[in-house]
């Protein structure tokens, strides 16, 4: 069997299974933030039990509008907040977590060989750890928070094989945009996606997330790395729970095998207004921008800070041009200051702000007006997702991002080093 | 079950920010959401699907976001079914727990005009478009979806089995 299929055999309580039977299966951790949370709450009440089915399985998280934005949510907050204190869950709330999933992997809720659902679709960035994680809604979390059980279709399962080392300011974002450019929007629905190769191998879990982050951008239930010494150690140092890792067989079965090779990858852009509609960044260099956002799950680490900041150092964002950076959470937030990475951000002209999830989600900060372009580094650029339905969105890298904040232009990050 | 209503129809990967973009999800109020519904993609949706529709769609329905807000704003809008070639499966199961009927049926976008009338068996996964005199089959749902759909949804579906057996 193949680490998806293992994982969902043992929490069903089964041997073996294969793909496209259901299972009913334990679900080891379940995560709601303040957008899906209070529907879910309201859905448990409504359910009729009293006491969640375990006080630990469960992690809340306030994110998408911190701190709270207007009137509603902070209601929404106060909902979670209640909620969090009457069952005796763990709530992070503003000022001591960041963005969800960040938050789980940094405060050692992800672990892995387990089930982890979340009422996010971003919750398949976990899988970077060899969790087997995927995204639900809210009714659909009210059941579990009453029972601990959740129904799943064992999904079949594609790989994805890289090999090759990438050029310099070239980044485990230009590989998944790559990738979601060739699978497509929906070439992998209800599937699983496993990455493996040396070039995965050789990532940090940073980048490791980056990569299964945006598992759910080509449709599937979730994106899923083999463990091995780099995401044992990350674990290990933020949980003292015993862990269980789980492996695919040499001999598993996958639907499906891709083969890509990366070393010559450019980087890429995916282009209004779809996450598939991706091109190297050669086609769409010279593109004039408004702002340029930094930040999000998918690459709002320590990781893209610095390579950004290397590119930002000494230089100016551009005239008219708005910068925005948003560290991903309170750790990623402390590291980079005591890096020096805010320093580099502020001199430069950028907009450093608290960990949100902000820009990224179009809620309550950073919003496009009608005709504007954004470029980000976030893993969504549908139409009125960052504000007006009339503005553009691309999703590069952070250092490509932090490249056309300075010129003003959508920039390979490359050529702009190497003219330095 | 037999749902019937007027066609609407959409292209392929029609999202969650354009079904209710992020900025309503503040509100609890579904009927809110509902004066939203599909405003990336037809601000008059609202209007147009009061009277009851079936919306019928490409591939990919529903991709994007776990918001439990799209198929809320949907079913309040006034849509009785929706019918695509295939769903995003975090909306699909959405629609199922809040009790909106979903059917995977390929080739659908061919077959059917804006405004045909429609009228879906879903039990036998059977549609019948009436204007244009033509019958095609859908796939089935699995019969534990179908009698969640049937409840109203999976809070109603578990209240049901919590009421019989006492406990969970
Ligand atoms: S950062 Fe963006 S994609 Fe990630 S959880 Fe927040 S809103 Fe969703």
């Amino acid at each position: 069997m193949n680490i998806s299929e293992k994982i969902l055999a043992l929490a069903s309580g089964r041997e073996e299974v294969a793909p496209g039977e259901i299972v009913d299966a334990r679900v080891n951790v379940a995560m709601v933030n303040e957008i899906t949370g209070p529907l879910a709450i309201e859905a448990f009440r409504k359910i009729g039990v009293k006491r969640v089915w375990d006080k630990d399985g469960i992690v809340m998280v306030l994110d998408h509008q911190v701190p709270a934005d207007s009137v509603e949510s902070a209601i929404l907050h106060k909902i979670m907040r209640e909620f969090a204190k009457e069952q005796g869950t763990r709530l992070y709330d503003v000022g001591q977590g960041g963005v969800c999933h960040q938050v789980m992997m940094e405060k050692g809720h992800v672990r892995p060989g387990e089930l982890i659902v979340g009422a996010d679709s971003h919750t398949c960035t976990y899988g970077a750890l060899g969790a087997f994680a995927t995204g639900i809604g809210s009714t659909e979390m009210a059941a579990v928070f009453a029972t601990g059980k959740i129904w799943l279709r064992v999904p079949s399962t594609i790989l994805v094989h890289v090999t090759g080392r990438l050029q310099r300011f070239v980044t485990p974002k230009d590989v998944i945009l790559m990738i979601v450019g060739e699978i497509g929007a929906d070439g992998a629905i209800y599937k699983a996606l496993e990455f493996a190769g040396p070039t995965v191998e050789g990532m940090s879990v940073s980048g490791r997330m980056t990569l299964c982050n945006m598992a759910v951008e080509m449709g599937a239930k979730t994106g899923i790395i083999n463990p091995d010494e780099a995401s044992i150690a990350y674990v290990e140092s933020r949980t003292s729970k015993p862990i269980n890792p789980l492996r695919s067989d040499p001999d598993a079965e996958y639907e499906e095998r891709l083969e890509f090779e990366v070393s010559s990858l450019e980087p890429q852009v995916a282009c209004p207004h779809a996450v598939d509609n991706v091109k190297p960044v050669s086609e769409v260099e010279g593109t004039p921008v408004d702002q340029a956002f930094i930040g999000s799950c998918t690459n709002g680490r320590t990781e893209d800070l610095a390579v950004a900041a290397a590119i930002l150092k000494g230089r100016r964002v551009k005239e008219g041009v708005r910068l925005l950076v948003t560290p991903a959470s309170q750790e990623v937030y402390l590291e980079a200051l005591k890096l020096g990475l805010l320093e580099v951000f502020v001199k430069a002209g950028a907009y450093v702000c608290n960990p949100t999830c902000g820009a990224c989600f179009g809620g309550h900060m950073g919003l496009l007006a009608p005709g504007e372009t954004c470029i980000s580094s976030s893993n969504r650029n549908f139409v009125g997702r960052m504000g007006s339905p009339e503005a553009s969105i691309y999703l590069a890298s952070p250092a490509t991002v932090a490249a056309s904040a300075v010129t003003g232009e959508i920039t390979d990050p490359r050529r702009l080093m190497a003219e330095a | 079950m037999i749902v019937k209503g007027e066609a609407v129809v959409f292209g392929d990967d029609v999202n969650t920010d354009v079904i209710i973009p992020g900025r309503y999800l503040t509100t609890l109020d579904p009927e809110e959401l509902a004066r939203h519904a599909m405003e990336g993609l037809d601000p008059e949706f609202p209007s147009k699907a009061r009277r009851g529709v079936i919306v019928v769609a490409g591939r990919n329905f529903g991709c994007g976001s776990s918001r439990e807000q799209a198929p809320l704003a949907l079913k309040y809008a006034g849509v009785r079914c929706i019918l695509a070639e295939s769903f995003a499966r975090i909306f699909y199961r959405n629609a199922v727990n809040i009790g909106l009927p979903v059917l995977e049926c390929p080739g659908v976008s061919g077959m059917v005009s804006p405004g045909d009338r429609l009228t879906v068996n879903l039990a036998e996964g059977k549609v019948r478009n009436d204007t244009k005199g033509l019958t095609f089959q859908a796939l089935k749902l699995p019969e534990f979806l179908l009698n969640i759909i049937k409840d109203g949804g999976l809070i109603e579906h578990l209240k049901r089995r919590l009421g019989r057996r006492g406990h969970v």
